[in-house]
């Protein structure tokens, strides 16, 4: 009798100690999908995998933070680059598990696709105990993609002019190099020098491959860069056939884009004097 | 006996709330900010990779990180009333920033907490509107000519740099304040913050490159206060 009393009490007191824990399990919780992470596990893999640039504190510091040209993300500050999200706003759980799977390219952050799903659905709950943003604002409404219009040349040419009305050249250069007049004074929001992407080079864009991808990193700028957010500027039609243009500069990577434009003179002679023994030429500026 | 002590406390509450918001006819802290030491040069904004801007000056205007006049005076000071007044709700009227010439107008754009902010593209160019808030949220939005206006509001009290990536001379800030006590020097460092009702005050002066420093003052009535801020200028 005497132990089932003292068993009780036990249990009760288990179960008090139990329901904090609990709370905090469901307030670090992220859902990607039907995969849920919870912080507690994030941890674990954050102080293995990341501490080491982004800082025992997430913010950044971490002891690789100096030799990295690149700084770390500093996950106190909030302020994320790729998102579906308006810009100002937090992104989705669905945009940070996409970014840590993907790496950034041109930077030190590899793609952790070697990691479970689980487990990055895990570090994204973890990354977001840093900053007090993620209890007092909620993520932005991601902006509405319509779907991809068909191609054609009159999308590029429309695209093209878009290119020199938005004035896009002035930082990713006329013939989108990388190399415009603004881009050698351009530094992200910790003052240091950032390049902009440079089309010619082809390589993946910092916020994904797709047209789609294409698409959100104008609409939604990136956050903490120079590159702002054109939302409010340029109508869904126009965009698209911005992005038709913008494929076409990437002459080192095949698409339908570049094939279509290729079949015009204006093209061709574009293409071909962009690449010299089949490499971009140019400025020099390499990503 | 007891209630009677307890109405004279709540008189008292009542009117030290009423008190506390701006009264016309109450104190002033008036005063003008100076420098000392060598500022750094005012220099020639080269404009030349945006000629549109250019063209609409006949000599090259100066940088505005350090604006100076004659005996020392230091312009763009924003002055308020950190502690002592009580946060109060924003003005409807828009805060207005407009960027021409390729230069911020006004320099330092002072504004409340939910007050709404309009910017304004008046140039013939595109600019982007990069205001790198810290305790607010930072975003970063393109504004090409002819464009409406930019519309938004802060709701947290700092001093944010705005920058244009564009056109890399473009520097400005937003001060974000919880109340309407604010003053920005002018030519001469003059500034002014009337109708304080009587009370103790922390009177702080921000410059953008030279930081803050802060001084107490007591009003009592209808008097002016005189309050002067030195900085210390650095030559680089």
């Amino acid at each position: 009798m005497r132990a089932n009393k003292s068993m009780q009490w036990m249990f009760l007191a288990a179960a008090l100690l139990a329901l904090p824990s609990l709370a905090i399990a469901q307030q670090g919780e992220v859902h990607v999908g039907k995969v849920t992470g919870h912080s507690g596990a994030g941890k674990q893999l954050y102080y293995r995998f990341c501490w080491g640039c982004h800082g025992f504190r997430g913010d950044g510091n971490g002891e690789n933070g100096p030799y990295l040209n690149i700084l770390p993300r500093n996950f106190v500050a909030a302020t994320f680059k790729c998102r579906s999200t308006p810009t100002g706003t937090l992104p989705t759980d669905e945009d940070l598990y996409n970014s840590l799977g993907r790496g950034f390219n041109n930077s030190n952050m590899p793609g952790w696709i070697s990691l479970t799903k689980q487990q990055r659905a895990d570090m994204v709950a973890f990354i977001k105990t840093f900053s007090p943003r993620w209890k007092s604002d909620k993520p932005g409404d991601p902006i509405a993609v319509p779907t991809e219009p068909a191609l054609s040349l009159q999308s590029i040419q429309h695209g093209k002019e878009l290119f020199t009305k938005l004035e896009c050249w002035k930082c990713h250069g006329p013939e989108g190099r990388g190399d415009g007049p603004s881009a050698s004074t351009l530094t992200d929001s910790n003052e240091q020098p950032i390049r902009p992407y440079n089309f010619a080079e082809g390589s993946r864009f910092k916020c994904g491959a797709t047209n789609h991808d294409l698409y959100k990193i104008f609409m939604t700028g990136l956050d903490g860069t120079p590159m702002p957010s054109f939302a409010d500027v340029i109508k869904p039609e126009d965009a698209w056939d911005l992005v038709h243009y913008l494929r076409t500069l990437q002459v080192t990577h095949k698409s339908p884009e570049l094939t279509l434009w290729m079949s015009t003179k204006e093209g061709a002679e574009f293409v071909k004097a962009q690449k010299v023994g089949g490499t971009p030429t140019g400025s020099g500026i390499k990503q | 006996m007891r209630t009677k002590q307890a109405f004279i406390t709540g008189v008292a509450i009542l009117a030290a709330i009423t008190m506390t918001s701006a009264v016309p006819g109450g104190g002033t802290v008036s005063g003008k900010v100076t420098y000392e030491g060598t500022p750094a040069k005012q220099k020639p904004i080269d404009m030349s990779k945006e000629p549109s801007c250019a063209k609409q000056y006949a000599t090259p205007p100066p940088t505005e990180t350090v604006v100076t006049g004659p005996n020392n005076a230091l312009e763009n000071v924003v002055v308020y009333i950190s502690t002592g007044a009580p946060d109060e709700p924003p003005p409807s009227q828009p805060a207005v920033f407009t960027q021409k010439g390729c230069r911020y107008i006004p320099h330092v754009l002072a504004l409340q907490v939910n007050q709404p902010l309009q910017v304004l593209n008046e140039d013939q160019t595109s600019h982007n509107i990069h205001p790198l808030a810290k305790i607010n949220r930072e975003w970063n939005k393109s504004q090409p000519p002819g464009t409406p206006p930019i519309v938004d509001k802060y709701d947290k009290m700092e001093f944010i740099p705005v920058k244009c990536n564009v056109h890399p001379w473009m520097h400005g800030t937003f001060a974000v304040l919880k109340n309407s006590h604010y003053s920005i020097s002018s030519a001469d460092g003059g500034f002014s913050l009337p109708d304080l009702p009587p009370g103790k005050y922390t009177v702080t002066a921000y410059h953008e490159s030279y930081g803050d420093q802060s001084q107490e003052v007591t009003i009592a009535g209808s008097e002016t206060k005189s309050v002067n801020f030195v900085f210390k200028a650095k030559p680089y």
